[in-house]
């Protein structure tokens, strides 16, 4: 990155330090930090979308619609996350890839399955063998981003589903009593005050999803803590810039970071939590009202 | 949920759109020096990586590195997002009931032991080897108390920290870990495991095996092979 950083083993003290935090390797490893939070910035939406699409279902009078919803959530939320990351992903890769050989190579004759390989056509490899890699890193990335959404949706779906329940029927009869239809008193009465009893749960749910990117790496996405691992390990002589196990202040400086991260996330749930509370009707909207008068 | 399905669409239809040429994919762990490591540009690079360009470069194929961890290595091959392993495997029966092998490219060597004290009973103490290799399966059947770590980093850190009285691995492995752990040093004697080390292919691609076949036999032949061995010091020679 500097000029001066040509020629490391000749470099002492601070200059060698400036110049191993900018080699090659770091710089990677820092972009790998806007990976987990773009990740985040993603999932946390898709997932509440999920999870909000959960909760409707299961709450739903059709009973189908009620068995899915509930499905849903019961199964995701029973089976261990490392499983559904192993399991799930490379199934659901394989039947992306077994669509487009369906499609694609129509006059294949040999089995897809032979022993314990798994063979489609070349169109049909997703992505393509012959594309460049970041189209195979943003392809993981997207499994990520809709395993983590399906895992976390289903506990979404049952904090929601709780917080629904927890709106006063008071309110919905009122409503109901007005003249508004089954839709409307949803939409204008449920939903806009569900989201106070839901919070707790969600920002839970925020906090674990923060700390559950490490799994990422089981899906080839190299993360920080990857990172942190990968740059803290001893080199030997055969690296440019060799050094016993650093590993310790690597990952104090993960602990710095997920600290602050946390940190921010709470002053940011804690004024949104202020924000829901007004006028309603638990004891956090209560005393508002009579701070205010 | 809209976006996510308009990027999906949009990566499909990139990757449905690139040119359908002939690249193999290779598949290393990145971790194992001299054998295979990121350097400090962030790339694949040590032995391996020279000899798989060349290897391609003799068998003309346009070949690509990825990096994958250890465990998940051969699941990943036989699911087929990489084409071959090229990670320091050695040939052993029960791999190669589930994948097959190339000719090897480095002859079968001895493992070494390496503890920070010379006086370490190697029947009976705690082993530290990575999960899945040779080394762990050759400690289990010993009478020793085998610790296995995920990456070969962490076995060496496990000696140095006292955690494991001495770790198993391949003995060039060892020699670079020594280099950079003053305090570590060889004991007991080395022990021979596997038949050599070879590339890791899926069963169903055996065009692929035979070209690679061919260009590792041409390697050994001329000579290039037993030079690029000497240069990293990975093995004994041919």
């Amino acid at each position: 990155m500097f000029a001066y950083c040509a020629d490391p083993s000749t470099l002492q003290g601070f200059a060698w330090l400036t110049c191993y935090l900018t080699n090659g390797k770091h710089l990677i490893a820092y972009t790998s930090i806007g990976t987990v939070l773009l990740l985040l910035a993603i999932t946390a939406p898709t997932a509440l979308a999920f999870g909000f699409g959960g909760a409707i279902a299961a709450r739903s009078r059709v009973a189908p619609v009620r068995w899915f919803g509930q499905g849903y959530t019961a199964i995701v939320r029973g089976v261990p996350d490392i499983v559904f990351f192993l399991f799930f992903v490379i199934a659901l890769d394989q039947a992306l890839e077994w669509l487009r050989h369906k499609a694609l190579c129509p006059d294949w004759d040999e089995p897809i399955r032979q022993g314990s390989d798994f063979v489609v056509c070349t169109a049909a490899k997703l992505p393509l063998s012959a594309s460049p890699q970041w189209v195979h890193e943003v392809y993981g990335f997207l499994l990520a981003v809709l395993t983590f959404a399906i895992v976390f949706g289903a506990f979404a779906a049952n904090v929601l589903y709780g917080a629904m329940r927890a709106v006063p029927t008071a309110q919905i009869e009122t409503a109901e009593a007005y003249g508004m239809t089954e839709r409307q008193s949803i939409w204008r009465i449920l939903v806009p005050q569900m989201w106070v009893y839901a919070l707790p749960g969600l920002s839970n749910l925020w906090m674990i999803l923060v700390k559950a990117t490490p799994l990422l790496f089981l899906l080839g996405v190299e993360d920080i803590v990857y990172w942190a691992r990968e740059l803290g390990g001893t080199k030997g002589v055969i690296f440019e810039y060799p050094h016993p196990d650093w590993r310790l202040y690597y990952f104090l400086a993960l602990l710095v970071f997920y600290l602050s991260l946390t940190q921010f996330s709470e002053v940011v749930l804690r004024r949104l939590s202020v924000k829901l509370s007004r006028g309603q009707a638990t004891f956090a909207g209560e005393r508002q009202r009579k701070a205010t008068t | 949920m809209r976006t996510l399905i308009i990027t999906l669409a949009t990566t499909v239809a990139m990757a449905g759109s690139a040119m359908a040429q002939d690249v193999v994919r290779l598949g290393t762990e990145g971790a194992y020096p001299p054998w295979n490591f990121i350097n400090d540009a962030g790339a694949v690079d040590g032995f391996e990586r020279e000899l798989g360009d060349e290897l391609c470069k003799r068998a003309s194929l346009n070949c690509e590195w990825v990096t994958n961890e250890w465990d998940s290595i051969i699941p990943n091959l036989v699911s087929g997002n990489y084409d071959v392993i090229i990670a320091g495997m050695s040939i052993t029966d029960e791999r190669d009931e589930v994948i097959d092998f190339t000719a090897a490219y480095t002859p079968p060597d001895p493992s070494t032991f390496a503890a920070v004290s010379d006086d370490v009973d190697l029947t009976s103490g705690v082993i530290a080897a990575q999960t899945g290799t040779i080394q762990a399966g050759y400690v289990a059947e010993t009478g020793a108390t085998l610790v296995e770590f995920a990456t070969p980093d962490e076995t060496i850190a496990a000696v140095m920290n006292g955690e494991a009285d001495a770790v198993l691995a391949d003995d060039s492995f060892i020699k670079t870990a020594l280099e950079a752990n003053g305090d570590l040093q060889v004991v007991g004697d080395p022990v021979a495991l596997g038949g050599g080390v070879g590339m890791g292919i899926r069963e169903s691609d055996t065009e692929l095996r035979t070209k690679f076949d061919a260009a590792i036999d041409a390697m050994k032949a001329d000579g290039s092979l037993n030079t690029m061995i000497e240069k990293w010091e990975v093995s004994s020679k041919w």
